[in-house]
């Protein structure tokens, strides 16, 4: 009977019509205390959830996002087109298969997508934070995220699972909170930051900074300092792509057919990386940016942080990298196998094949999928109603 | 559903190296294929199993299998492991494949107590007819590769690997020799087609 129930849901492609949702928790004087020693509160977090929780409230998955990323990873928003940034990972049938699994993602602290950060009031002022929001680590948008889980009612995770910084949260959770997650999943991402990786992100704040209208973080009144904002994340979108997927998309194509000897946008590369600069600024807070990519550059779980001795881990990995990939290279993959080597864990490592660069994890499904698809069933499931084929639909396989 | 009833895995080989795994061991496959001998390890005797399987395919098939695997060659897998984190590191049908076989060993019986290593036979009676008498490069069932599309580079006897394992001073427990039609006692270097040994240390190599 199961079974056709089973079957008409895969039958549905998309996780459907979401609602975002919020939680605020950190009430002064029970404020959240960070890693730089500050204290944060009130503190709301804006997320969403995919499937259903089960009864023993052992599915639930916390999916985690990157830099720019935010609470929708699946579905529509009512009245809205735009499906969730890894809606074709999260969905009925998908590779976190919401028939199967309770999916949540939070916008991070810092953030500016219904979470708090540097552009929501200052309790105190009733003014913008701007730069007297406090400098925010890794380790501090995960402890946030476990009160979170706490307030859902889930002792364990089934699993935490993200790509590029939701992948170094995915490894911090396992090193914070080892006891309470299952499995994590970091996708394209690192122990820490090397100094190219640093570099990048310093470019990015100071092309944000240098733009008069930043006024030192204060520019609330005023609007964004867009110039800054939008050379920022040109620079971003250079490094998520790969010399090889610029040459598919643009190759040397021009706009207009001819040189115009002036400096407008000539070829379709330019037009592109000025059409994602633009249209950033309107969805994205500058003084977010500043913070958050501050925080991917403090993170360091290298040199036996990840799992410190004598802490038995119960904590299975599947770690995955893409051969395109040059702002996190599988060399920084490995170095994540190599740690949890020494530990004795469990992992399941792939290097994929792709054109796509550190985009790729967005964008390459197929293989994402069936790596996702085993490796939580059996975590769900053990070996031991595991038949060998797959999960529970049998045949394939 | 498992391929067997009775629980074992369907090759004679892997049927071999299955039974001479204890119950709950923490188990390394080095070159594990598509993962059926360890998901009989981890699904039947609780064996806690890390594969590593250089071959995008095979390691799809484990991924299928639910198996923690990682793509990656043998040598480079091997040495991020502290000594003795396995009891056992299996090296089956893949020695043949390995440029530094010393290190190999030597690394396996590093980071496991036991190793338990596999081959096809080489001076099995057929090669040797094929190379004496018609004079050509073997072409045999455990060893179907032409010569200029093998992925071997080495190629082993048992008796090659005895004295192997007397120079390395490396402990035989035990020595498996099978044929076409099963086990093989008489002149296994002659008449085996593959061999299954399971080495340890031997008593200068120090302990572990």
């Amino acid at each position: 009977m199961a079974s056709k129930i089973t079957k008409n849901e895969k039958a549905s492609p998309e996780a459907g019509v979401v609602e975002i949702q919020y939680f605020t928790f950190a009430h002064p004087p029970r404020e959240l205390l960070l890693e730089c020693g500050e204290k944060l509160g009130p503190i709301t977090l804006a997320y969403e959830t995919y499937g259903r929780l089960n009864t023993e409230r052992s599915n639930a998955i916390l999916v985690l996002h990157a830099l720019s990323g935010d609470a929708h990873a699946a579905g529509v928003h009512a009245g809205d087109n735009d499906p969730g940034w890894w809606n074709e990972m999260i969905g009925p049938g998908k590779g976190f298969d919401t028939n199967e699994y309770f999916v949540i993602c939070s916008n991070i602290i810092g953030g500016c997508k219904g979470s708090t950060g540097p552009a929501s009031p200052n309790p105190k002022t009733g003014r913008p934070y701007a730069l007297d929001f406090p400098f925010l680590t890794i380790a501090d948008m995960v402890n946030a995220q476990r009160h979170l889980i706490d307030h859902l009612g889930i002792e364990r995770l089934l699993c935490v699972a993200g790509g590029s910084m939701g992948g170094m949260q995915a490894l911090q959770w396992a090193a914070s909170y080892p006891e309470r997650v299952r499995a994590a999943i970091p996708i394209a991402t690192a122990l820490k930051h090397s100094p190219q990786q640093i570099a990048f992100n310093e470019v990015v704040r100071q092309s944000i900074m240098a733009d008069p209208a930043w006024r030192e973080g204060n520019y609330y009144d005023f609007g964004q300092p867009e110039k800054g904002l939008a050379v920022a994340r040109m620079i971003g979108h250079i490094t998520f792509m790969s010399d090889q997927s610029m040459e598919e998309k643009f190759s040397r194509r021009l706009k207009n057919g001819a040189f115009s000897f002036n400096f407008d946008a000539d070829f379709e590369v330019e037009g592109y990386l000025r059409y994602r600069g633009a249209n950033f600024v309107k969805r994205f807070d500058a003084n977010s940016y500043l913070y958050i990519t501050k925080a991917m550059d403090y993170f360091d779980l290298s040199g036996g942080k990840l799992i410190p001795n004598g802490k038995p881990i119960q904590t299975r990995f599947l770690v995955i990298s893409f051969q395109s990939d040059w702002l996190y290279p599988s060399y920084q993959s490995q170095d994540i196998v190599r740690e949890l080597k020494g530990k004795q864990v469990d992992i399941t490592y792939c290097e994929l094949k792709s054109t796509y660069g550190h985009d790729a994890f967005l964008v390459e499904v197929e293989e994402q999928t069936e790596l996702i698809r085993h490796f939580l069933g059996v975590t769900l499931k053990g070996y031991h109603s595991w038949n060998g084929q797959g999960i529970k639909y049998g045949g394939f396989g | 559903m498992s391929s067997s009833l009775n629980n074992l895995p369907e090759r004679p080989d892997h049927r071999i190296i299955y039974e001479a795994i204890a119950p709950e061991s923490r188990v390394l496959d080095l070159g594990c294929g598509t993962g059926e001998l360890l998901y009989h390890l981890v699904r039947f005797k609780q064996a806690r199993v890390q594969g590593i399987e250089m071959d995008k395919k095979a390691f799809y098939e484990c991924v299928k299998r639910g198996l923690s695997v990682f793509q990656g060659d043998i040598e480079t897998g091997l040495v991020e492991y502290p000594d003795g984190a396995f009891d056992d590191v299996i090296i089956n049908q893949c020695l043949q494949e390995v440029r530094r076989v010393d290190f190999v060993i030597e690394e396996s019986l590093r980071v496991g107590k036991r190793v338990i290593v596999g081959f096809p036979n080489f001076a099995h009676l057929s090669s040797r007819l094929m190379l004496a008498l018609g004079g050509c490069s073997p072409v045999t069932a455990s060893l179907p590769y032409l010569w200029y599309d093998t992925p071997n580079v080495r190629f082993l006897s048992i008796k090659d690997f005895q004295i192997f394992c007397a120079e390395k001073k490396l402990k035989i427990l035990r020595a498996h020799f099978l044929g076409k039609a099963g086990p093989v006692t008489f002149m296994p270097n002659l008449f085996a087609l593959n061999a299954v040994f399971v080495l340890t240390k031997g008593k200068e190599g120090g302990q572990r």
